[in-house]
């Protein structure tokens, strides 16, 4: 039963450009269960604002899991059923007064495959203004043209806007569902993989993405590429999985730390064996 | 552990800040509504088989009040609308029999023939072409089937090519013929689905142990898809059963107790259509006998599609 | 080993034993005979086809003018039109559809995205639709003509008890294909709408809804064709009548399209069926634009979705 290592505030991170960032949301002692089966235990840690906190392990160690109670989109699997708290600023997103759609406006999401809805790259990433009521008509089409520019795709499209999303590229639909999450202004993003069915050129201009839009976002990546996450992450948090009685995988979370620790000093041998490659 | 070093001046203000603003509360109120609007579309469909069950059960008990079940299932003579009223209901029974029998050993062999064609033998670009044909077939309104089994195959074809007795204007021989090739598209269809759902592998296995096509067929993907076939079949009985204007058209109006498919029958179907259009008055006893008839028809394809229902859910499961 | 198939068993080297197995007669045989069997279903079944149009066609051929559309039923068969069918079809079909479209999909749309799987009365409802579907049209005349046409209704023979009878019979076909349309839409689409902070009725009504309409829109001209097809259950709703006038309105007495045929069809002058027959090609030209409307609107979705 390792212990679960937690980074003190210290001596600043690589790029962070504050001393002690604040905490915007703090998981502590989160299960998730689907029906009998324990999905992932005990997890704590703290996503701290204007940071790339990364989720990283081998696959089946239930980051995405993690992830997707960060925004309540576990509601939408009818099995599944949260212990302990999920906070942000302090609230507890699983009150039961709270209403996940107002969760998921603060706390946005972008998915593993690109999933541009069917309709034109101005409707995509203006649908969560009209559906949330967020602007006028009048001002979508500057808010629309912000997002596509901070996402890295205005020049790219600027000249089809209402040509179909779909015949972007995937890099390009990535993008966009970037684009069109940001537009709400949420605080937090959340990316589930977001680069794995991309090519790499692709991923690099993502990753710079991050870094970029990191400025105005605290961002939460579940990568299983571990050199992803040392480019891009200021902190990590390592997940492996444990097997119980009756031959279940149950998620861990091992050690969360500065990223820079992670990778040159793990305090766990268990993350030192995942990052050196001798596991994987 | 880290503090939360920003707690919020005050929690309520905070925790208001995800509760529902008031045009959420709004929207969300809405949403109930439509949500239960839509719930009681979904629950319309049960009214209508209580409905059915309804219509269909007091007018039958209160027939059964005035002719006594007995002579109504073993009685040989059927005249309800006739004075004096006879109401054996077997010669509808039996007609409707000889008329699903001929219509089975048409549709059921053809089908199955067919959709083995379909499924294993025809090219892509032939397929291509002959399912939209079966669906022109399946899209043939019955009157017109029925207009078809009257006055062409009848003379041209039954008439002049059935070997063992007379046919008549009217023959069971010909109505049944007609409505094995309307269900005929069904079967195919059916069985075509029960067939892609055998697993390839199976297949190949078959082939590369040296087994021709048609051992492959008949060997493997037979048994493989039986109960899919078998399913297909019970309902191609139950369609058979219901039928009711092509047989009102090409078997006639006169029930008779018989086996002889050269002679006109009626149906339960038949006679149902056929009373109807005689605008029995409410109340009379012919007019309870369309209930009477009709919840015999009811309870019969009823039951049939509940079987191949269930044989269907068991053959499901063993590809999952 | 020495494996042969063949009846003839004699001792062979392998090799010979499989050109044995592949060349014996009676498997050939047997090979080619099944092959003959199951072209010959197919042949039946497209030449029975090709009868039925060809015989319809040729019968109703001489009456096939203007005056069969524009002229109305007559007991003089020189002189009978079709057109009081053709408007009471439109009428009651169109009515049918405009009734069974919005009870279809919303059902569909309850049943696929509001209703918690696995609970007693879900299955119960998906059980009845799936029963319903299978019932024998006849029998839903008889409740047209018990609830609708007498006791709690009492609408009498006309246009709209006519029309409620083909709505509750196409019901099932509706909802069974908004079903599949619905489920046919990724879950993906679903899950970006949530993630953006949409509601539930939100999503169903931008994202799925719209992804879902070419099935739903095939789905329903199917049930349309249908109805317009039917003929046993308006039987006993008095569809049978003599009518020479269009319909005015719901409670205008009316007639059919295959009624009118059938009408005709069974008349002892033989006349008469050379005008069944030519309204027949009528009616079998309604059925194709409908259905070829159908197949274009398949195409043209499938082909913007890309």
């Amino acid at each position: 039963m390792a212990e679960v290592r937690v980074a003190e505030s210290a001596a600043a991170p690589r790029s962070s450009p504050r001393d002690d960032p604040r905490v915007v949301m703090s998981i502590k002692d989160l299960s998730v269960y689907y029906g009998a089966f324990r999905a992932v235990r005990d997890i704590s840690l703290d996503i701290r604002e204007r940071e790339v906190t990364a989720l990283i392990g081998p696959s089946g160690c239930g980051k995405s899991t993690v992830l997707r109670c960060l925004n309540r989109m576990n509601d939408l699997i009818p099995s599944a059923r949260v212990e302990g708290e999920v906070r942000y600023h302090g609230l507890d997103l699983y009150d039961p007064e709270v209403h996940a759609g107002e969760v998921r406006r603060r706390i946005g999401m972008v998915f593993q495959k690109p999933n541009p809805f069917p309709k034109s790259i101005f409707e995509n990433v203006a649908f969560g203004l009209r559906v949330n009521r967020l602007a006028a008509n009048s001002e979508l089409d500057e808010i629309v043209e912000r997002a596509l520019r901070r996402a890295a795709l205005w020049d790219e499209v600027k000249d089809r806007l209402k040509k179909p999303a779909l015949g972007l590229s995937g890099g390009q639909q990535q993008r966009l569902c970037i684009a069109r999450a940001i537009a709400i202004d949420p605080e937090v993003v959340l990316m589930d993989e977001p680069c794995s069915a991309l090519d790499p050129i692709a991923t690099a201009r993502i990753e710079d993405l991050m870094q970029e839009i990191k400025e105005d976002f605290t961002i939460v990546i579940v990568t299983h590429n571990m050199q992803q996450a040392a480019r891009v992450s200021d902190r990590t948090a390592f997940f492996t999985t444990e097997v119980s009685e009756g031959d279940q995988r149950t998620g861990i979370l091992v050690e969360f730390d500065l990223t820079e620790r992670i990778f040159t000093a793990p305090s766990d041998e268990r993350t030192e064996n995942y990052v050196t490659g001798r596991f994987g | 552990m880290t503090p939360s070093n920003d707690a919020p001046a005050s929690f309520d203000a905070a925790l208001s800040d995800l509760r529902p603003s008031a045009s959420l509360k709004r929207r969300r109120n809405v949403e109930r509504v439509i949500k239960a609007v839509l719930g009681a579309m979904a629950t319309l469909s049960v009214g209508v088989t209580i409905a059915i069950a309804f219509a269909l059960v007091r007018p039958a008990v209160e027939f059964f009040g005035e002719v006594s079940p007995k002579e109504f299932l073993t009685g040989t003579t059927w005249a309800p609308l006739f004075k004096p009223a006879q109401f054996g209901v077997l010669p509808l029974v039996t007609g409707t029999f000889l008329v699903m029998a001929i219509a089975v050993v048409v549709a059921v062999p053809c089908g199955l023939a067919a959709a083995f064609f379909l499924s294993e033998y025809a090219s892509p670009r032939l397929r291509a072409v002959l399912k939209p044909v079966l669906e022109i077939l399946a899209g043939i309104p019955t009157v017109v089937f029925g207009f078809f089994a009257l006055y062409f195959v009848n003379p041209e074809i039954t008439q002049r090519f059935w070997p063992f007795g007379d046919v008549g204007t009217f023959s069971a021989l010909s109505a049944g013929l007609v409505v094995g090739i309307m269900i005929l598209p069904m079967m195919v269809s059916l069985a075509e689905d029960a067939m892609s759902a055998v697993p390839d592998s199976l297949r190949e296995g078959a082939l590369a142990l040296a087994a021709t096509k048609r051992e492959m067929c008949t060997k493997v993907i037979f048994p493989a898809a039986l109960s899919g076939i078998v399913a297909a079949t019970v309902l191609a009985f139950s369609r058979a059963i219901g039928e009711t204007t092509i047989v009102l058209l090409a078997a006639g109006s006169n029930p008779q107790l018989t086996g002889n498919p050269g002679q006109g029958v009626q149906t339960m179907a038949s006679f149902i259509g056929f009373a109807g259009i005689g605008d029995q008055p409410t109340g009379s006893t012919g007019y309870k006998t369309i209930f009477a008839v009709g919840a015999l028809l009811f309870v019969l394809t009823f039951v049939l599609n509940i079987v191949s229902a269930r044989i269907v859910r068991r053959f499901r499961q063993e590809y999952e | 080993m020495s494996a042969t198939t063949s009846t003839d068993a004699v001792s062979h080297t392998p090799g010979e034993a499989l050109a044995t197995a592949r060349t014996s007669g009676r498997r050939r045989l047997f090979d080619t005979a099944f092959r003959s069997l199951l072209i010959a279903s197919v042949g039946l079944a497209l030449l029975t086809l090709f009868a039925l149009l060809i015989d319809t066609f040729l019968t109703g051929q001489p009456r096939l003018n203007t005056d069969l559309v524009n002229n109305m039923p007559s007991s003089r068969p020189a002189r009978a039109g079709i057109q009081s069918a053709i408007f009471g079809s439109l009428w009651c079909v169109g009515l049918s559809g405009l009734v069974s479209l919005p009870i279809g999909v919303g059902t569909a749309i309850y049943l696929e995205e509001y209703a918690p799987r696995g609970k007693w009365y879900v299955r119960l409802i998906e059980l009845n639709i799936q029963n319903l579907a299978g019932v024998p049209s006849i029998v839903f005349g008889i409740l047209g003509l018990a609830f609708i046409a007498r006791s709690p209704l009492k609408w009498g023979f006309t246009v709209g008890s006519g029309a409620m009878v083909l709505t509750i019979l196409v019901l099932p076909i509706v909802i069974i294909s908004s079903r599949e349309a619905l489920r046919a839409v990724p879950p993906s689409l679903r899950d970006g709408s949530l993630a953006l902070g949409a509601t539930q009725w939100q999503t169903i009504w931008h994202q799925m809804l719209p992804s879902a309409v070419p099935g739903i829109a095939t789905g329903s001209i199917l049930a349309v064709s249908r109805a317009l097809g039917e003929s046993a259950p308006l039987l006993l709703l008095g569809a049978l009548t003599f009518v020479t006038f269009n319909p005015t309105g719901l409670d205008s007495g009316y007639t059919v399209l295959p009624l009118l045929i059938f009408k005709y069809a069974s008349d002892a002058k033989a006349e008469f069926h050379t005008v069944a027959a030519a309204a027949i090609i009528v009616l079998l030209v309604m059925l194709l634009i409908l259905n070829t409307t159908a197949i274009i609107v398949r195409n043209r979705f499938q082909r913007r979705a890309r």
